[in-house]
């Protein structure tokens, strides 16, 4: 097993909740990286994927379980891994020479040969000319490709990659990927792996040898798949959309069994545990009015995103929350409306309003609980503290938070209560 | 193309010298000269009782100007130093953030001549015969007028360092004092350099009577600029008034061409993003040093020199953070740590507490409640009487982009300008028209602390987004909808951070303007500003104690009931984000 670089075993993440309650965030994660091949983690958000990459990078501690590198136990950063990140994270006072050289300062190398080092990676990376510039002067794929330079200069084993094109338009994001992955077959880097955190299917099947799914809450390795296809790779082949279809398929398997979840949902302490998807009604709205587009046809995922613009952070919350109402069904990676999906598309704004009422009552109990709550009190008033307090219980309180926002959201526009911003007051009057 | 120009300028220096050498040289070298003559002069010998002549004669001002600077330098970069150290320490590490900020919180409240009249005799005595001590005490008292707001600035900076900037130094293995001097201090270098801006401005007031020492009937007048006006009012000599006017005029005009426009430029490269619309700021002296050859060889070396500091030799092999590990030693040394500092603390209450109620009843200290009283009404009257005057004209000024540029320096100017200046004008006014003073007072007050009102609210008017005041125009709102529904709400947030400064300075202004004076006139408000400083001249100390802890308390009460709820409410509802 010499080619085996990263080792990750039994790892479990858990943050402590405001009143003492473990919250995991990832759950026995098993994962062996290996020589000579390009992994990429792919999930959703809240998936706990960067925070495996990061505890990976020996960042972050795991709550338990262990990551070897080399088969050394990984206590602290290691000097032979290496980041680029999703922001860039370049010292804005520092410029592109001096940045790159930041990582081999730190090693301790002699100035001359700092300098002799980074120009040759500045050389390598294209970024030739720009030595004396500012990153602020540069656009964000010159930015990136300094942040690539800085990481590859120390001549790292394994580099590490936080969605390191997700903050880049769509053609920069295309070059500079191509630009990287020819770097890598021609082997003009010492290193030995890469490991990219990504939420981009397409993105995933292009770079990768193998692609990781992490399901979400607990970020949970859910599948695995190698992609068998030589590089460069065609995006308009058949074998090319034969993986991105099977990589839906699989995330949505996945999103399915939110069914089952809505199904256990009438047994309230469950409930309340489900993080409703992070979506809005507008997005919601829009979705279902394009769905009605395509007439009674099944919808295919991949196509549908792609004509849309939507990434799977997108996508995979509406989808979930229109399954969980009822409106859509979800089959072999397709998306068909059901009967109530077409009647609320075709609706008008009033009946709409009435027609979502009835499904967050119906589904999803943390209306439900707010609104018996409200019901009960005299005056008809709670603070949204208790309920926080009350989610407190299943989420870290940014979670909790985030699906309390969502709640009131929804709730407000199918108008069961109402919310006054100043006093967190949540109340069944009408506002003043 | 600039890129270009600008790196092959960089890599072709060689040593030459050419016209703008020698040019730069000699202002340079000449500042330096004066300040090293003026240092030299700092440790004359000298005794207690001894009387330093100080002149009113015009020609000695540039000599006291020098000096009154140097001792402004001198405390500003103590107060680097101690930033560095302090503020670094509190953003680290939670148990001392815990002690410092409440203390900074508290000693910020403190009024500048407190310090004075506690540490005098120390100083004199830690140098004898030499005239160090009271050259220290005056240095001190100015370290005290700049620090605190530098501390609070560089905490906050690195509060708010980005998580992937730190994740980014701590991936690449940084040491602490790598990361110290690579990400720190270059992310708070902005920050920082306004502060030491403000510090400067600030110090102007106490220096009027640090360096006129007359604390417990002992007058030592150290040869400053402050000594200069300390005697010019004694002596009701209104011309000397107006030429250590004109010389402070100058000598701001210089430290700002010289110093800080330098600075400033400098620390451009430390922002992140230059806004849109934000014109990149000149410095002649800037460019000046540009155009020589020698600035070239000297940025080559200060660049081998830094980087020696930051990469020291001696320390060859990399840094390697590890787990963080819980042991024993650690609490017991943090059970040690919150011990000793409960300790210090109750048994300096109780010190003080003894030192004050040994000596002084009940009745003296309702006397001085009753007096923080009046003056607590009279900082509130003056904010709010600088509000109802400069909130409506800086609205009007910050909507005129081209007028809000120019007024924002003199505003900046006049805020800096030592109020105590134009006091014996006042006592004029009073004494001509038989004024009462209780009401006249507050107006002194008002002129000081105003400007921090209007400054902020022409900044918060020339950042209104156009998009709103477009919006409320064609909703054709108007009139007093049109200030209370956009106006009003929208600079709520700077006008705070106006009116919390202004606020703090008010109190600062008690201490000198409830009691003044112009040769032989004397005028003294019912108020714990007089009150202090009555007893300060008088050596009673006490009751100056008493006064300075009577009106911390208020200036702290009035900090959490008024101004941190308010300062919440405008962060979380007005900002516009």
């Amino acid at each position: 097993m010499d080619d085996l670089i990263v080792n990750v075993k039994k790892v479990n993440k858990a943050f402590l909740s405001a009143d003492g309650q473990e919250l995991s965030v990832l759950k026995d994660v098993d994962l062996q990286l290996k020589e000579n091949e390009i992994v990429a983690l792919l999930g959703k958000s809240g998936s706990g994927k960067s925070t495996l990459l990061r505890i990976i990078a020996g960042l972050v501690y795991p709550t338990t379980g262990e990551v070897l590198y080399r088969n050394q136990p990984v206590e602290g950063p290691i000097k032979e891994l290496s980041m680029v990140f999703q922001s860039f994270a370049l010292m804005p006072w520092l410029t592109v020479l001096q940045n790159v050289e930041l990582g081999l300062e730190a090693q301790g190398v002699p100035r001359d040969e700092r300098r002799k080092r980074a120009l040759k990676a500045i050389d390598t990376i294209g970024l030739d000319g720009f030595e004396s510039a500012y990153p602020k002067e540069l656009s964000g794929g010159m930015r990136q490709r300094v942040g690539f330079a800085r990481a590859l200069v120390v001549n790292p084993d394994l580099l590490l990659m936080d969605e390191p094109f997700s903050a880049l338009d769509v053609l920069t994001a295309d070059n500079l990927r191509s630009d990287l992955l020819e770097l890598w077959v021609e082997k003009k880097t010492n290193t030995k792996g890469i490991l990219i955190v990504t939420h981009n299917i397409e993105e995933a099947v292009i770079i990768a040898d193998r692609v990781i799914v992490l399901s979400s809450n607990p970020g949970t390795i859910y599948a695995e798949l190698k992609i068998d296809l030589p590089q460069p790779r065609d995006e308009d082949s058949l074998a090319f959309r034969k993986y991105v279809d099977q990589i839906y398929q699989i995330m949505m398997e996945r999103a399915g069994e939110t069914r089952q979840i809505a199904a256990r949902m009438h047994k309230r302490d469950l409930g309340l545990g489900y993080p409703l998807p992070d979506t809005n009604v507008s997005e919601l709205t829009g979705l279902l009015e394009s769905l009605v587009e395509y007439e009674g046809e099944k919808i295919d995922l991949p196509k549908l995103a792609e004509e849309w613009h939507l990434d799977i952070d997108d996508l995979f919350p509406m989808l979930e929350t229109l399954e969980l109402f009822g409106l859509t069904k979800i089959s072999h990676g397709n998306v068909e409306l059901t009967k109530d999906g077409k009647q609320f598309a075709e609706a008008d704004i009033l009946e709409r309003k009435q027609m979502f009422a009835k499904y967050l009552k119906d589904h999803v109990p943390l209306i439900q609980h707010i609104c018996h709550i409200l019901h009960d009190r005299r005056g008809h008033r709670a603070s949204e503290d208790r309920f926080l307090t009350k989610l407190e219980d299943y989420f870290t309180e940014k979670e909790a938070e985030r699906v309390l926002e969502t709640a009131i959201g929804w709730g407000r526009y199918a108008e069961l209560f109402a919310y006054d911003y100043n006093t967190g007051v949540l109340s069944l009057e009408d506002p003043e | 193309m600039s890129l270009r120009a600008n790196f092959y300028q960089k890599s072709g220096a060689t040593f030459a010298f050419n016209p703008w050498d020698l040019l730069a040289l000699v202002i340079v070298l000449a500042i330096f000269t004066a300040l090293g003559w003026a240092a030299t002069k700092m440790s004359h010998p000298f005794n207690l009782g001894d009387q330093i002549p100080i002149s009113l004669g015009y020609s000695h001002l540039p000599y006291y100007a020098l000096e009154s600077v140097l001792r402004m330098l001198i405390a500003l970069a103590v107060s680097i130093v101690v930033t560095f150290v302090v503020g670094a320490l509190a953003a680290k590490s939670k148990h001392a953030e815990r002690i410092i900020i409440p203390c900074i919180d508290i000693l910020q409240s403190v009024p500048v001549l407190g310090f004075l009249s506690i540490t005098i005799s120390g100083f004199i005595a830690l140098f004898p015969g030499s005239l160090l001590g009271p050259q220290f005490c005056t240095i001190f008292v100015l370290f005290t007028a700049q620090v605190w707001n530098m501390i609070f600035g560089f905490y906050q900076s690195l509060r708010t360092l980005p998580d992937d900037l730190i994740e980014a130094a701590r991936m690449f293995n940084l040491s602490p004092w790598q990361r110290f001097w690579r990400l720190e201090v270059p992310f708070a270098m902005p920050n920082l350099l306004w502060n030491m801006m403000v510090s400067m401005s600030q110090c102007w007031v106490p220096l009027t009577f640090s360096e006129a020492i007359s604390v417990a009937n002992q007058n030592i007048h150290l040869p400053g600029i402050g000594s200069y006006i300390f005697v010019a009012i004694q002596q009701a000599n209104m011309h000397a008034i107006f030429a250590a006017i004109i010389t402070m005029f100058i000598v701001i005009a210089f430290y700002d061409q010289l110093m800080f426009r330098p600075l400033i430029k400098w620390a451009e490269k430390f922002k992140f993003e230059s806004l849109p619309d934000e014109r990149p700021s000149r410095a002649w002296f800037t460019s000046l040093l540009h155009r020589t050859h020698l600035s070239r060889y000297l940025g080559k070396l200060t660049a081998k020199i830094s980087d020696r500091f930051i990469n020291p030799r001696w320390r060859k092999t990399g840094y390697q953070e590890t787990v963080p590990r819980n042991n024993q030693w650690n609490k017991i040394l943090l059970v040690l740590l919150y011990g000793s500092v409960l300790a210090g603390l109750g048994f300096g209450i109780f010190q003080l507490g003894d030192f004050v109620f040994a000596n002084l009843g009940w009745v003296e200290i309702r006397h001085a409640l009753l007096l923080a009283l009046a003056s607590g009404a009279r900082v509130f009257l003056a904010v709010i009487i600088s509000s109802i005057i400069w909130v409506p004209l800086g609205v009007l000024i910050g909507r005129h982009r081209t007028l809000a540029k120019f007024a924002q320096p003199v505003v900046q100017f006049c805020a800096a300008f030592p109020t105590n200046l134009l006091y014996p004008l006042a006592v004029l006014l009073i004494l001509r028209y038989n004024l009462d003073v209780n009401l006249w007072v507050t107006i002194l007050i008002v002129i000081g602390a105003q400007w921090y009102i209007l400054f902020n609210v022409i900044a918060g008017m020339s950042t209104f987004p156009k998009e709103i005041l477009y919006a409320a125009k064609i909703f054709n709102v108007k009139g007093w909808l049109w200030w209370r529904q956009v106006i009003l709400p929208g600079i709520f947030p700077y006008y705070i951070t106006g009116a919390i400064t202004a606020a703090g300075g008010a109190w600062n202004l008690t201490i000198i303007a409830e009691l003044i004076s112009w040769g032989t006139h004397t005028y003294k408000a019912f108020g714990v500003g007089a009150y202090i400083t009555e007893y300060t001249n008088s050596g009673d100390f006490h009751r100056v104690a008493l006064g300075i802890g009577i009106m911390c308390c208020f200036v702290i009460a009035f900090n959490w009931i008024l101004w941190r709820p308010m300062y919440n409410l405008a962060e979380r509802r007005f900002k516009i984000s």
